[in-house]
């Protein structure tokens, strides 16, 4: 028996070793990093221990507006993302030709490169001194007046960053949900349907209960996801986002490690911190919620 | 209103709600698809023509392919191409030896302590990766790994989601056989990579693939640990081609750039497509 236990722990070394130093470690760690005071990763010393950090990084311009963004971010493309993947994945559940290749192009954007694709559209939006680009072409067509998405006005930037980050999260969405909507039961709608239920209350009583813990799986994720935004906003404002107004918490969280304003990995932390009892309260939040309205089969 | 003109009507409104359908669905595609034929667009441009077009022009009656060639010999992008796939490859591999042991511990032996500490793997998913970089950043930097592969690859191995995944692959092989096995003198090792793994190839494949776009795609770690351009991996390469390479105005030669680092994933997609959407399905993220 005690060598049966010692050959058990053996073959999970190898996984233990790699997240113990990796992820177990470093867990502890950034929570240590985060009181000590004026620590200096020279001289690794610190002042002493304390929340100066964490008032710190909540009284920084930078990490309010860091906030500030994410926040938007989280707000605008998650019912929105959310609706438009209901409205594609109940059309593509609806229809039988040429279904595979619509799963196959929405699907797309998954596996490409985030930072490669944010260059095109980065281009696609941006207005140079020789052109305008494709987008304000059309605006003006439509007979709007043009705007620099990429180095104009707050709003502008937003825009461009939530429709990046909708068409960036989509695949996944629409994905889940339809294979949501497909193992829906048969028998429920033609139950309904001999009892004459319209359309619209057929997808109320039936579809949406049915298919709500996907949905509240995909609202949980896409908090989760959108909260720690970053790649794409490199992608479309460069590595220099404090300056681009368009910063990120996660990109806050890197830039006080490293680059221009690195070389603060206390504040660093503590900023990680709060980002984590960010998610973790919206998560908790959600869960208290959905045991009202989730139905589970 | 008899029978007939009933049916007509109900066939009618099928047909506009199945024309507003595809519609909309056709829509969706179109903006799917659209960053990528401007970038292919744009790539076959010529310098030139692109920059000397105040209106973009939706198509080409010129292409050509010397921006593909700029792209290769203005920046190091053989280079990151290269450094990309060694990481891809040995970040995977060490993940998937990993990943097997830890999997056949946990679903096949039974030992003191084995239910504890899955439930700590476990709970582990719960950890964001930004939480933990700042120490592994810390910790490569005092190792003196910067840029070098060793410390590229060696926090990016572990993923404790493809272990659950594995484990609860493994779980599904009756104990019969094992035992049958046992039987005939095969060692635990021997039944592991004769017996599981290729009943589990399936599963297997899909990790493969999951971790090799997750290595592809990287960007956060890569950026952090490596300043020296010989260790860039793509999407940092794109980055720096982005604020330093070819003068900012060389576009075409951007997208060309764009183009070859998003082609292999593409690819990979197109000939895995089933494996990838059934093991994002089961639980990936990015979402």
């Amino acid at each position: 028996m005690e060598k049966q236990n010692l050959k058990g722990w053996l073959y999970l070394l190898p996984a233990i070793l790699f997240l113990g130093a990796f992820m177990v470690y470093p867990l502890i760690d950034v929570l240590i990093y985060s009181f000590e005071e004026g620590y200096n990763s020279a001289s690794q010393t610190a002042f002493g221990t304390g929340i100066f950090n964490y008032s710190y990084v909540l009284r920084d311009p930078y990490f309010l507006q860091a906030l500030k963004n994410t926040v938007l971010l989280v707000a605008i493309t998650v019912p929105v993302s959310t609706g438009i993947a209901l409205l594609i994945s109940l059309g593509l559940n609806s229809i039988q030709k040429l279904r595979n290749l619509y799963q196959t192009i929405f699907f797309l954007p998954y596996v490409t490169n985030t930072l490669a694709v944010g260059m095109v559209f980065m281009i696609l939006f941006k207005k140079t001194p020789y052109s305008d680009g494709l987008i304000n072409l059309l605006i003006s067509w439509f007979g709007g007046s043009t705007v620099d998405f990429i180095e104009g006005p707050y709003w502008a930037k937003m825009f461009v960053m939530c429709v990046y980050t909708i068409w960036v999260v989509m695949p996944f969405k629409v994905l889940v949900l339809t294979g949501a909507l497909a193992s829906v039961r048969e028998d429920f709608y033609n139950a309904a349907r001999i009892d004459g239920a319209s359309k619209g209350r057929m997808f109320r009583r039936i579809t949406l209960p049915m298919i709500s813990p996907s949905m509240f799986y995909l609202v949980i994720t896409g908090f989760i996801g959108a909260f720690k935004a970053y790649s794409d906003a490199v992608a479309l404002f460069g590595t220099d986002l404090n300056a681009a107004g368009m910063n990120t918490l996660v990109g806050y969280i890197y830039d006080m490690l490293y680059g221009n304003s690195g070389g603060y990995p206390s504040y660093a932390s503590a900023a990680a911190i709060i980002l984590f009892a960010i998610v973790l309260t919206i998560t908790v939040i959600n869960l208290l919620i959905s045991r009202k309205h989730v139905h589970y089969a | 209103m008899n029978y007939q003109t009933l049916e007509r009507k109900t066939l009618a409104k099928k047909a506009v709600s199945k024309g507003l359908t595809y519609a909309l669905l056709s829509l969706w595609a179109l903006l799917v698809l659209f960053p990528f034929y401007w970038m292919i667009l744009s790539s076959v441009k010529s310098y030139s023509a692109y920059n000397g077009e105040s209106v973009p022009s939706l198509i080409t009656l010129h292409p050509t392919i010397e921006n593909y060639f700029s792209a290769f010999a203005d920046v190091a992008l053989d280079r990151y191409l290269l450094n990309t796939l060694f990481f891809s490859v040995v970040t995977t591999g060490l993940m998937l030896v990993v990943t097997v042991l830890a999997a056949f511990g946990f679903s096949r032996l039974s030992f003191k302590g084995r239910d504890l500490a899955f439930t700590l793997f476990l709970a582990l998913m719960m950890i964001p990766s930004e939480l933990v970089v700042i120490t592994n950043f810390v910790t490569i930097t005092k190792m003196d790994l910067r840029n070098t592969f060793m410390g590229l690859i060696l926090p990016s191995v572990t993923s404790v989601f493809y272990i659950y995944l594995l484990k609860e692959n493994f779980s599904q092989i009756p104990d019969e056989l094992y035992w049958a096995a046992k039987a005939d003198g095969t060692s635990d090792m021997k039944y592991l990579f004769k017996v599981m793994v290729p009943i589990c190839k399936p599963t297997l494949i899909t990790i493969t693939i999951l971790k090799i776009i997750e290595c592809w795609n990287s960007y956060v770690w890569p950026r952090l640990i490596t300043d020296d351009s010989n260790f860039y991996l793509v999407s940092n390469g794109i980055q720096e081609i982005r604020e330093h390479g070819f003068g900012r105005e060389n576009i075409p030669a951007m997208m060309a750039a764009v183009v070859v680092i998003s082609l292999p994933l593409i690819l990979l997609f197109l000939v895995f497509r089933k494996k990838i959407m059934e093991g994002v399905a089961r639980g990936g993220t990015k979402g």
